[in-house]
């Protein structure tokens, strides 16, 4: 298949893998443990699994430390609470992304409230839940938008499409998330172990690069924005262990046939004219961070499902024995999670790491156990 | 109308009744409309003399069926696939190609078949007359006989258009040892063709993607390959078509059943260029694809050239590759080889890929 083999070629990952090894081993010897480097992006971590990248590293050498982005598995349960509580009003056709319908709430999934009746309905597009809102004039239509600066162009646009056809019947339940500073707060961390970062493609594609410069010159550490095929993160993770092996801090480009140094403008403004920084949002497992997401301007509040509807809009608590903020900072992995494989599989999430194909601790269930010879101390489940 | 023996035929003779342009609750209740429906549209499809009597079950010769082997095969399957309509098929091909193929996978030959319909109020019966034409023609190249039924109709939202019931009888014939425990250290992994053309194609049939490819289903019988594989090896140790949860779920049961460890390399799976296109954009993997033309053979190391040879002979089995090997470790599970030089677990499926595709 054109366009997807070129960058699976075995020959050159092999020729990459040895490159990495020969730089890698003698840092880690140095520092008495293997690199550890952040992978930010959901859509790496499931590429690190699905080719098996893992077992083709040194172990000792390099550690790939599973970032917090999964927009999915982020969302805390309070905003999950919100979309059934939505979902569950009559008037209310709930549209949202597939893999959003299984992550636990307090109350259940969307999942769960469809089999219960509620109206939820799985749409690819914002766009595809605009024309559900012209189908059915008579009844709410409510995009549940969710995902980083990624997915905020789309969501933007489709609320400027609505508003110039005057549609009076769609609004967004805003839970669009950013990512510079959520790494500033893990790097933040007091217990940061992290010697650098693989940047999310398809957000610098949005922003562009400058808006990690920060990683580079604050907290000295390499990062090389990253593309999502198992040849890309193989050459990106080169590129941040060569920084390291001669002392440079940057942000470098690996992903140069998609991402602009500076980003899509148009996506930008368009983003910028329907969403503002909300003083802080919750995450789930890392708690609230300032300045991490966005909610929609007040001139948009006819579209803004949080203007239009009332919501329990309560904050939860994570289940205790769930220790997703852990493995979010990369303080431990998956597998020794209290409850992973337990209390908490893919078809019970009780964390969300574990709900999405792209959170690290189902990645880790579904194609990593072999891995995992580690004991796990027994299960106590406090929810 | 409830039968109190399985298999019992509720297609009570009645004086002839008119057929309306749509299925209405009457085409259910035993009467005139009953009567037509069956005269008119159902038997013109299957066809045959055990059917067309009319009595409330089939009667099948103990004499000829033994004859023919030593046990008995027997299975049902329902069938509820959206749209009912789709490129290589449709729910009256899957309801035979699906139970004939449930029957030879043990290495028995299908012989005859029920069906049970279940209709939807307001179905329009040239939608009907389709799929049962379609269903007879299937049961024909096959050679099976449909040869009892029963139709039931309910009201408008009680089912989605039309489900399909099919049970199936097959003869097995003696010394035949197919079981999903059998699997061993150095026997080889065969699938017959190109993996997930149907749950692609049913996907794609839905148009709820802006997306298109010529991916046709697999929709096929599959016991005269599998005749041909006896032919050539009848030690055939583990056989099943990968239906639902596609060959990932297959081979995962073999794994844990014969508690040994199954090595797939990436780079052999025979996968259409519109498939591993939609998979790509998707985010599908092809492995937990639905067929339903295709079957997982695992067979001694030995006889895996040979039995290759065999099913690419047979128009069923033409692309046909050795995929995989049975080794001792991991117990349990199914690794696969990436293509780029990686190891990763192939696990269950979790949840649903897709909807409704059988």
């Amino acid at each position: 298949m054109r366009y997807a083999d070129e960058f699976r070629d075995p020959g050159k990952a092999r020729t990459l893998v040895a490159e990495i090894t020969r730089l890698a081993v003698p840092l880690a010897a140095a520092l008495g443990r293997p690199l550890q480097i952040m992978e930010v992006c959901g859509g790496h971590t499931h590429t690190i699994f699905r080719y098996g990248l893992k077992a083709m590293l040194p172990e000792e050498a390099v550690e790939f430390v599973h970032g917090p982005g999964c927009p999915v598995c982020v969302l805390p349960m309070g905003r999950v609470d919100d979309c059934v509580a939505l979902a569950r009003d009559p008037k209310i056709i709930f549209t949202t992304f597939g893999d959003a319908m299984r992550v636990p709430g307090s109350q259940g999934s969307l999942l769960q409230a469809r089999a219960n009746g509620a109206d939820v309905r799985m749409v690819y597009s914002p766009l595809d839940a605009l024309q559900i809102a012209r189908d059915n004039p008579e009844r709410e239509v409510v995009f549940f938008a969710i995902g980083f600066e990624t997915t905020m162009p789309s969501t933007a646009l489709t609320v400027l499409q609505a508003r110039r056809e005057a549609i009076a019947n769609f609004s967004l339940f805003c839970n669009h998330i950013t990512i510079p500073a959520t790494l500033r707060a893990i790097l933040e961390s007091p217990d940061l172990r992290l010697d650098g970062f693989l940047g999310p493609g398809h957000v610098s594609m949005v922003i562009g690069n400058r808006p990690y410069d920060f990683i580079a010159q604050e907290y000295r550490r390499p990062i090389a924005v990253s593309g999502f095929e198992p040849l890309d993160l193989l050459q990106s993770l080169w590129m941040v262990i060569k920084q390291i092996a001669e002392g440079r801090c940057e942000v470098e480009n690996q992903y140069k046939r998609v991402v602009p140094e500076s980003g899509n403008k148009q996506a930008v403004a368009a983003v910028e004219e329907v969403f503002e920084l909300r003083e802080f949002f919750e995450w789930r497992g890392l708690g609230s961070i300032d300045h991490s997401g966005v909610r929609m301007r007040p001139s948009f509040a006819a579209f803004d499902a949080e203007s239009k509807f009332l919501m329990p809009n309560l904050t939860v608590a994570d289940p205790k024995s769930c220790q997703c903020g852990e493995v979010l900072k990369g303080m431990i992995k998956p597998h020794q999670c209290r409850v992973f494989g337990s209390a908490c599989t893919p078809e019970n999430p009780l964390g969300a790491l574990m709900v999405s194909s792209e959170g690290a601790c189902a990645a880790y269930y579904q194609y990593g156990r072999l891995d995992m010879k580690a004991p796990r101390p027994a299960a106590e489940v406090q929810v | 109308m409830s039968a109190a023996v399985p298999g019992a035929v509720q297609w009570t003779p009645a004086p002839t009744g008119a057929c309306a342009a749509t299925i209405t609750l009457a085409h259910g209740g035993g009467g005139r409309a009953m009567r037509g429906l069956i005269e008119k549209i159902i038997l013109p499809a299957f066809d045959n003399p055990m059917l067309a009597i009319l009595e409330d079950q089939a009667r099948l010769s103990i004499a000829e069926l033994s004859a023919l082997g030593d046990r008995l095969s027997f299975t049902t399957d329902t069938y509820v696939v959206t749209p009912i309509e789709f490129p290589g098929g449709d729910i009256g091909k899957l309801a035979v190609c699906g139970t004939v193929n449930d029957l030879a996978v043990c290495g028995a030959r299908p012989l005859y078949l029920s069906c049970a319909l279940v209709l939807e109020e307001g179905f329009p019966l040239t939608d009907l007359e389709r799929v049962l034409q379609s269903m007879g023609r299937a049961a024909r190249e096959a050679r099976v006989a449909v040869v009892t039924g029963d139709t039931k109709v309910v009201e408008r939202g009680a089912a989605d258009r039309i489900f399909i019931n099919t049970a199936g009888v097959g003869v097995l014939r003696a010394g035949v040892n197919i079981a999903a425990t059998r699997a061993q250290s150095g026997d080889a992994v065969i699938v017959n063709g190109n993996l997930g053309d149907h749950g692609i194609a049913i996907l794609l049939a839905r148009n709820e993607l802006a997306l298109a490819a010529p991916v046709q289903s697999d929709c096929q019988p599959l016991h005269d390959l599998i005749a041909a594989m006896l032919g050539v090896c009848p030690d055939i140790h583990c056989l099943r078509d990968a239906t639902r949860g596609g060959v990932a779920t297959v081979l995962n049961e073999f794994a844990v059943s014969s508690n040994v460890g199954i090595r797939l390399y990436e780079a052999a799976l025979p996968l259409d260029d519109g498939v591993r296109g939609a998979c790509e954009i998707l985010g599908l993997d092809p492995l937990y694809l639905a067929n339903e033309g295709k079957l997982v053979a695992i067979v001694p190391g030995s006889r895996a050239e040979g039995v290759l040879a065999a099913m690419r002979a047979h128009p069923a089995g033409r692309d046909a590759a050795i995929v995989g090997e049975v080794c001792a470790q991991p117990a349990g599970h199914v690794i696969l080889s990436t293509a780029i030089g990686g190891d990763r677990v192939v696990d269950m499926l979790v949840g649903e890929q897709l909807p409704r595709i059988c």
